[in-house]
């Protein structure tokens, strides 16, 4: 497991974004080492996605702070044009649906080789050469012939090859992966998973892998964290997770994952109730849901190591 | 029989009433427009009260008087007729003639996309292709084709700018209507019985409300400005009538002789549209479900 | 691609149809018919007017006159004109020239004025250039383009005397630059509501693409922005504004006309004003379609324009 203070790549520190009033992100801190996945997992609307936005700068409106050094450069508060030589070249970014993702205008090979020389001096008949590597190392058959198609002439498993492509082409040391699979059909899901998988370790990248799917995160990460109502509850090796879940809200979820042995008329478990809207944030936002909460719960837990390298954000275990 | 048209609610959420009000408050410039409409529309209808001369009152000895003398707050013309009381009856006629004008435009664009969405099939096809066809004449050309031969009076050219205008609306409401078409509570209408007129009224026009009121708005704003141009051209209200448009059929000549007589009319005419045009704008914010308050 | 333009040259040949057709109504729908500069005249007598009408042909069937016109109509006889007796065609193709000249200059300066603030204002929202620009274009809108125009003669032509007042040059001598100073004013009052119109609407365009996923893939790739705004933003606007030409080419042939007239520019509006005072049918039915046709011509253009940019229309029926 990666030590974290040796080989850190990305050091996240009371990160916050907000939206008027309303805080997505309530000052989360993680870290990721390299050549590590994380895994960042919640239900929608938990500030996942605008984590990773935020981290590359893409958010539209609301504010930033806090801080995010990657490999010691800081990420937030940089203008747009400073931020657009990092982006492909230091940390690269896969959204979540291939099909609206790429231009419909332009074939996929010249967008993939507009990301190539956006920051590596290449001419034309070099560039288009990476190109059709790249393409081969991600899988897309016939690749020559593959550049001049249209995003709309190819299909979403496809689709998304090219953005991965696109987002490795100058080996960026941080990969976001934001639900890379949600949009795409469940045969295809794995084989993209898998793809990011090899991709990440030939590169020596740091992942952290957004999704909703525990059953992803349990193939592919390192370690986990877990966030709810723009908070960080739960972090913890992968495997540590899944055995011994700490926080009231991870044993819900994992909890709800429907085995094969609940018999066919036991109701399936939920975790009651819904999100709280982030303005009312007062004390554990988990609290109104948690079967568990008692009078300390109205401040706040931080995060508390319980293990090494296993840390949670509740009262209750601390 | 339950009659459903009574007892259906309608659909998809408008803002609330409240809601729109108090968004539209919020365009400072939409607001203005509705106070200077107001303010026009009470002063062209009081004219009688408000003026300070009579329409017609001849005063040779004070023609082309400038603003502020003899009496003239805008001076007065060739006839040495008060501008001032001219612009306020012009006024009578130049705007009841865009509501006017308007109206027929609403009703007719209403008419055409309803039904033709209404009922689909050949209807549709054959009103939709009647619509593209009569937008493929730039409507000054038609209105001035009909307009030479038809005696102008202030109802013909109500109709006649309506007749040449309604093509976007019924495009609107075309295409707004196939949407609602495939909803669930309109085939239930439909299952009950209803007949089409009255859901159409009764159902689909509340629906599409919002994008008829903005259509509403910039339509007299255009219906003002071309009843102006053929007016001024001589096709339109005729003299001795005063519309703001014909106050300016011979501003060529009158910019050598005293400009005034040809800016205010024009003054006023921009000032009615530009409020139109503001209305229409807030209006559209204020009613768009999309926005969020 | 050929399947599509054969069927949009149907679809623009069977509105020329409809249109021929609403013509034809027209004329015989007007008091007093197609002879009503003879009818109305209380000197001709009854015979004369038969005699005239079977001079014209106006005494067969109307399907019959309606297929004779709209033959002539499409093989170039326009008839003659009932004030003067010449060609129409060739009065209306002498007029031509200056109205194209007058519609093509303005169209292309209130393209690249248009555009350029209405980008500006998407890039800037909210700013004060924004509101300035929203408002001056509300006013431009508004304003009678007659009277704008006598207006910019009064000041420009009479009163500082830098510009004609009216002509297209001066009694033969002058040259190409004797037509520019001509050009100016008409050109420059029939362009300001044009620059209106498309700062409104390019600016509403480019907030809708800017929202777009691709721009965001653009960004993340680390492309510089102004060539995220050049290649991907313009490229993704290209076809609405492409088919905004053609539609706003009414509102271009009726604002030419209104502008010919008040600088006696001797195009084919000012002549449209002149048959209509002698009710010269002929002409004006000439006219009438001429302008439908400029109309249906551009935006079968624009369409086709459309699918050449995008790959997505080249399908079926786009």
């Amino acid at each position: 497991m990666a030590n974290a203070s040796d080989n850190t790549l990305l050091a996240v520190n009371n990160l916050t974004v907000s939206f008027g009033p309303s805080r997505a992100v309530d000052g989360i801190s993680f870290s990721v080492a390299s050549g590590e996945t994380l895994g960042l997992v919640g239900e929608s609307g938990c500030g996942k996605s605008t984590t990773a936005l935020a981290l590359m700068g893409l958010l539209q409106g609301g504010s930033t702070g806090g801080s995010a050094k990657l490999l010691g450069t800081e990420l937030v508060g940089r203008s747009e044009e400073d931020l657009s030589r990092d982006r492909g070249l230091k940390l690269g970014m896969i959204f979540q649906d291939p099909g609206t993702a790429l231009h419909p205008m332009i074939r996929v090979g010249d967008q993939l080789i507009e990301a190539l020389r956006a920051h590596l001096k290449l001419g034309k008949a070099e560039a288009r050469k990476r190109a059709v590597d790249l393409f081969r190392k991600v899988g897309i058959a016939a690749p020559e012939d593959r550049l001049r198609a249209y995003p709309h002439e190819m299909s979403g498993g496809m689709c998304q090859r090219v953005m991965i492509a696109m987002a490795i082409a100058c080996n960026p040391k941080l990969l976001l992966a934001d639900e890379p699979t949600t949009a795409l059909d469940v045969t295809v899901q794995a084989q993209i998973l898998s793809l990011l998988k090899d991709v990440a370790r030939e590169g020596g990248m740091g992942v952290i892998l957004i999704t909703h799917d525990l059953g992803v995160v349990a193939g592919m990460t390192d370690r986990v964290a877990v966030m709810y109502a723009g908070e960080i509850v739960e972090t913890a090796p992968t495997e540590q997770l899944f055995a011994n879940p700490q926080h009231p809200y991870t044993q819900g979820l994992l909890n709800s994952i429907p085995q094969l042995e609940t018999g066919h008329d036991a109701p399936m478990p939920v975790i009651p109730g819904s999100v709280q809207s982030a303005a009312q944030a007062k004390g554990c936002r988990f609290a109104p849901r948690c079967p568990f909460a008692e009078k300390g719960c109205e401040v706040r837990p931080t995060l508390k190591p319980v293990a090494s390298d296993h840390f949670v954000a509740c009262w209750r275990v601390q | 029989m339950v009659d459903i048209s009574l007892t259906a609610e309608a659909a998809p959420p408008l803002p609330k009433r409240a809601s729109v009000l108090r968004r539209f408050m919020r365009h400072k410039l939409a607001v203005l427009g509705v106070v200077i409409i107001v303010l026009m529309i009470i002063g062209s209808a009081g004219a009688a009260w408000i003026a300070p001369f009579a329409p017609d009152e001849i005063d040779i000895a004070n023609r082309y008087a400038a603003p502020f003398t003899a009496g003239h707050i805008l001076g007065s013309d060739d006839l040495g007729r008060d501008v001032f009381t001219r612009l306020l009856y012009a006024g009578q006629i130049s705007l009841s003639v865009g509501i006017a004008a308007m109206l027929v435009t609403v009703i007719v664009g209403f008419a055409v996309g309803a039904f033709a969405a209404y009922y689909g099939g050949w209807v549709d096809t054959v009103l939709m292709r009647f619509t593209d066809v009569m937008l493929c004449f730039p409507s000054v050309f038609l209105l001035l084709f009909v307009a030479a031969f038809v005696t102008p009076s202030l109802t013909s050219i109500a109709l006649m700018i309506g007749l040449t205008c309604w093509m976007e609306i019924a495009r609107i409401i075309h295409g707004q209507i196939l949407v609602i078409k495939s909803t669930d509570y309109i085939a239930a209408a439909r299952m009950v019985g209803a007949p089409a007129w009255r859901i159409i009224l009764r159902q689909i026009l509340p629906n599409t409300l919002a994008p008829i009121l903005v259509a509403a708005t910039l339509n007299t704003a255009q219906a003002i400005l071309l009843e102006s141009y053929i007016s001024y051209l001589g096709y339109g209200i005729q003299p001795p009538e005063a519309s703001w448009g014909n106050m300016l059929t011979n501003a060529q000549s009158d910019f050598q002789i005293d400009p005034w007589l040809a800016i205010f009319p024009g003054l006023a005419i921009t000032l009615a549209v530009t409020s139109f045009n503001f209305i229409g704008d807030g209006l559209r914010d204020a009613l768009d479900p999309k926005v969020r308050d | 691609m050929s399947r599509y333009l054969l069927s949009r040259l149907l679809q623009a040949a069977l509105l020329l149809l409809g249109v021929s057709i609403v013509g034809f109504t027209l004329m015989h729908l007007a008091p007093g018919g197609p002879l009503a500069l003879y009818t109305l005249n209380p000197t001709v007598t009854a015979m004369d007017i038969e005699r005239i009408k079977i001079q014209f042909g106006l005494d067969q069937p109307l399907y019959i006159q309606y297929l004779k016109w709209a033959g002539g109509m499409f093989t170039g006889n326009w008839g003659y004109s009932f004030f003067g007796g010449q060609q129409v065609r060739e009065i209306v193709f002498d007029r031509l020239p200056a109205t194209f000249l007058l519609m093509g200059t303005s169209l292309m300066l209130a393209l690249v004025i248009g555009v350029a603030i209405g980008l500006f204002a998407a890039m800037r929202r909210n700013s004060g250039f924004d509101y300035a620009s929203a408002v001056f274009a509300m006013v431009a809108l508004s304003l009678p383009t007659f009277w704008f125009g006598l207006l910019a003669i009064f000041v420009f032509a009479q009163t500082l005397g830098w510009f004609p007042a009216g002509g297209i040059r001066d009694t033969d001598g002058g040259g190409v630059l004797d037509v520019i100073h001509h050009m100016v004013l008409p050109v420059s009052v029939l362009a300001f509501v044009l620059v209106a119109q498309w700062s409104r609407y390019t600016r509403s365009t480019i907030i809708e693409i800017l929202a777009n996923d691709y721009v965001r893939t653009a960004r993340a790739k680390g492309v510089a922005p102004r060539r995220v705004m050049l290649n991907h933003v313009l490229r993704g606007a290209l076809v609405p504004l492409v088919t905004l030409a053609g539609l706003q080419l009414p509102l271009l042939v009726g604002g030419a006309l209104v502008t010919e007239t008040v600088f006696s520019w001797p195009g084919m509006g000012l002549l449209f004003i002149n048959a209509l005072s002698t009710r010269d049918y002929p002409v004006l039915m000439a006219i009438l379609m001429v302008g439908a046709f400029v109309v249906v011509l551009g935006n079968l253009l624009a369409d086709l324009i459309s699918a050449l940019i995008d790959p997505r229309i080249k399908l079926g029926h786009g």
